[in-house]
């Protein structure tokens, strides 16, 4: 009888724009109609977005597995994994089941509850970070003020579970591993974090549904008004790029993982499903910091031309998503790895610098009014900046012809 | 890559003292790989991979591992193997085993009754193949010779060993041609000194007979 009492209230509308919000959606008009209490349709719908998220995100991580693997291999001129399925679509779940019935090795020397912790512990920041980052219009599963904080905050919480995954190992290979990743993290998080306080300067917020909020309109009717398209905007997010390569551990920075030198990093005394959370948090942390940089300087869920409104926000940011990871995959399939001497020069004394610029550059272009007068005076600021740093550092660090005594 | 296929050069490496536009190396490198991904999808002599168990590359006529034997026609009775054991000697692995084929009354029938090599111990040094006068023995161009049984499923009688002259003539063309012209050569040589042995023994005998005539006739003379 209870169940013939209980009262639907009409279905609420889902617009093309709230699509993703559909399982929440559902999930609390259901929990309503049964009658349930109101802060256990909030719980509910927070648990549900979240699950959204990470659902989505966990299949992008099995897709991005494949796909890397495709694109690698073309750009070798390679065929890439083409046995299970059609194309090699099932090489995720091949994957993921040879991963799950691997054996689980705990080194005898290894803290076994830290050993534990650390796969688990670089999952949950990069899950975390993923929360914050507005998809689209309306799908902001985590509406925070301090999103931007936020993110950092927890962002920085990988370096510390790399450092457990390391020292917990017992073994060289790993504290080698993770002593390259602190250093290396710390260093890029530096110009990571002023590149994106120029933003903040400009949009004046750092919630980051506001921040692309700020980047909407189009100059001159078609050049959209995005941070990159300014002089500040584009030094700044060009470091944020190759910062955000470096934070992911991507090649050509994946030193804390050179598989030539070190076996495996901080990874090496890790097998079965520690080892696959481990790439799992890698990946999950690279659409973060991805999907971070197109918040601050391509738009976010803004269209990129104007006109094209028609097509629900959430899906131009997974387009530039889609974008900004091939760039990925394709610079990985380029550069060799960076030797650590040159990858710490490179950031304390290139990105560091030219980050810096960017802050004086930001609140010049903010103070001029943001139009012809600001290009004059903040151009020249970071181009002969550029220059002397380039030319300086080219002069002395560049690689000049090797003549062979004896070969040849 | 295939041989008609250039290898693309790269630029000279930047000479001391001179600049060029920063970064300028990084896009060339970029430009290389993406031109990859993008004609690795129509241009068919980029991709160089052979689907293996669907596809198999020709193998060249000098490739050669395990030995096998060779018969002409029928391999129960016309193996050229005269079971010598010369291969068997001269095995530096001792791989090869060989019993030698006798009729009831104990007399060589000069074929072999067991002729095993054991695949786990051969080395495929192709001794064997070099020494055996009787064009018997050559190296096979088998590779697919995976077994989940180790030891019977790498012990090769005379059932899996003996192949066709047609089998060694297609694996390689050039050295079976040599080796049937040669065989050829020698089996007429051999039926002509036969055929000149039967028609000397014929013409000695006419000789005999004439002679004897001769003789009888002269007996007869004499004795009128």
């Amino acid at each position: 009888m209870s169940l013939l009492a209980v009262q639907f209230a009409p279905f609420p509308q889902i617009t093309r724009e709230a699509l993703p919000l559909l399982p929440k959606t559902l999930v609390e008009w259901l929990l309503a109609g049964f009658g349930a209490p109101e802060w256990l349709v909030l719980i509910a719908g927070f648990l549900v977005a979240a699950a959204t998220v990470v659902g989505v995100f966990a299949g992008g991580f099995a897709l991005l597995s494949l796909v890397e693997r495709k694109t690698l291999a073309r750009a070798q001129n390679r065929i890439g994994p083409n046995r299970a399925g059609w194309f090699g679509i099932l090489q995720p779940v091949a994957d993921g089941i040879k991963m799950l019935t691997k054996e689980d090795i705990v080194p005898a020397k290894a803290e076994k509850l830290l050993h534990l912790l650390a796969p688990i512990m670089i999952v949950v920041p990069s899950i975390l970070a993923l929360g914050v980052i507005p998809y689209g219009r309306e799908w902001i599963p985590v509406p925070l003020e301090l999103g931007l904080l936020f993110f950092f905050a927890v962002g920085a919480m990988t370096e510390v579970s790399i450092f457990m995954a390391g020292w917990a190992s017992g073994s060289k290979f790993p504290m080698l591993g993770a002593m390259r990743a602190i250093s290396q993290m710390v260093s890029y998080e530096l110009p990571l974090m002023i590149c994106a306080l120029g933003v903040v300067m400009v949009s004046g917020t750092l919630s980051l549904p506001d921040i692309v909020d700020k980047q909407g309109g189009f100059h001159l009717g078609f050049i959209p008004a995005w941070n990159l398209f300014t002089p500040w905007g584009l030094v700044a997010g060009l470091l944020f790029y190759v910062c955000s390569i470096a934070e992911a551990n991507r090649c050509p920075f994946d030193l804390p993982e050179g598989e030539s030198e070190i076996v495996a990093g901080h990874m090496t005394e890790y097998s079965g499903f520690k080892y696959a959370l481990f790439f799992m948090g890698e990946y999950l942390g690279l659409f973060a910091i991805s999907g971070l940089g197109i918040t601050l300087f391509l738009g976010g869920w803004q269209a990129p031309l104007p006109g094209l409104d028609f097509v629900p926000s959430w899906i131009w940011f997974f387009a530039k998503l889609c974008a900004v990871i091939f760039s990925f995959l394709w610079i990985r399939a380029t550069f060799p790895r960076v030797r650590i001497d040159q990858l710490m020069r490179f950031a304390w004394l290139c990105m560091i610098p030219m980050a810096l610029l960017t802050l004086p550059a930001a609140a010049i272009w903010h103070f001029t009014g943001r139009g012809f007068l600001s290009w004059v005076v903040t151009v020249p600021l970071l181009l002969i900046p550029w220059v002397i740093i380039t030319v300086i550092y080219n002069k002395r660090l560049a690689p000049t012809l090797r003549t062979y005594h004896f070969a040849e | 890559m295939n041989q008609n296929t250039t290898i693309e050069r790269l630029p000279a490496p930047r000479k001391p003292g001179r600049w060029s536009i920063p970064g300028w190396g990084l896009l060339q490198g970029l430009a290389v790989t993406g031109r990859n991904m993008v004609e690795s999808y129509y241009k068919k002599e980029r991709m160089t991979t052979i689907q293996y168990p669907e596809e198999r590359a020709p193998i060249s006529p000098n490739f050669r591992n395990f030995p096998f034997l060779v018969y002409d026609t029928d391999p129960a009775a016309d193996l050229r193997c005269t079971a010598c054991s010369i291969c068997e000697k001269e095995c530096p692995p001792q791989c090869i085993y060989i019993v030698l084929d006798r009729d009831e009354n104990g007399k060589s029938l000069k074929r072999p009754k067991v002729f095993d090599i054991d695949l786990s111990v051969c080395m495929n040094c192709g001794i064997c193949a070099e020494v055996c006068p009787f064009d018997s023995i050559y190296m096979d161009g088998e590779y697919e010779l995976s077994t989940d049984d180790r030891f019977g499923g790498l012990l090769f009688g005379l059932d899996r060993l003996a192949k066709s002259a047609d089998y060694h003539m297609k694996l390689r063309p050039e050295q079976a041609t040599e080796v049937m012209a040669r065989r050829k050569a020698e089996e007429e040589k051999k039926a002509a000194a036969a055929a000149a042995k039967l028609a000397k023994a014929k013409a000695d005998a006419e000789a005999k007979a004439k002679a004897a005539a001769e003789v009888k006739t002269e007996e007869k003379g004499e004795s009128e």
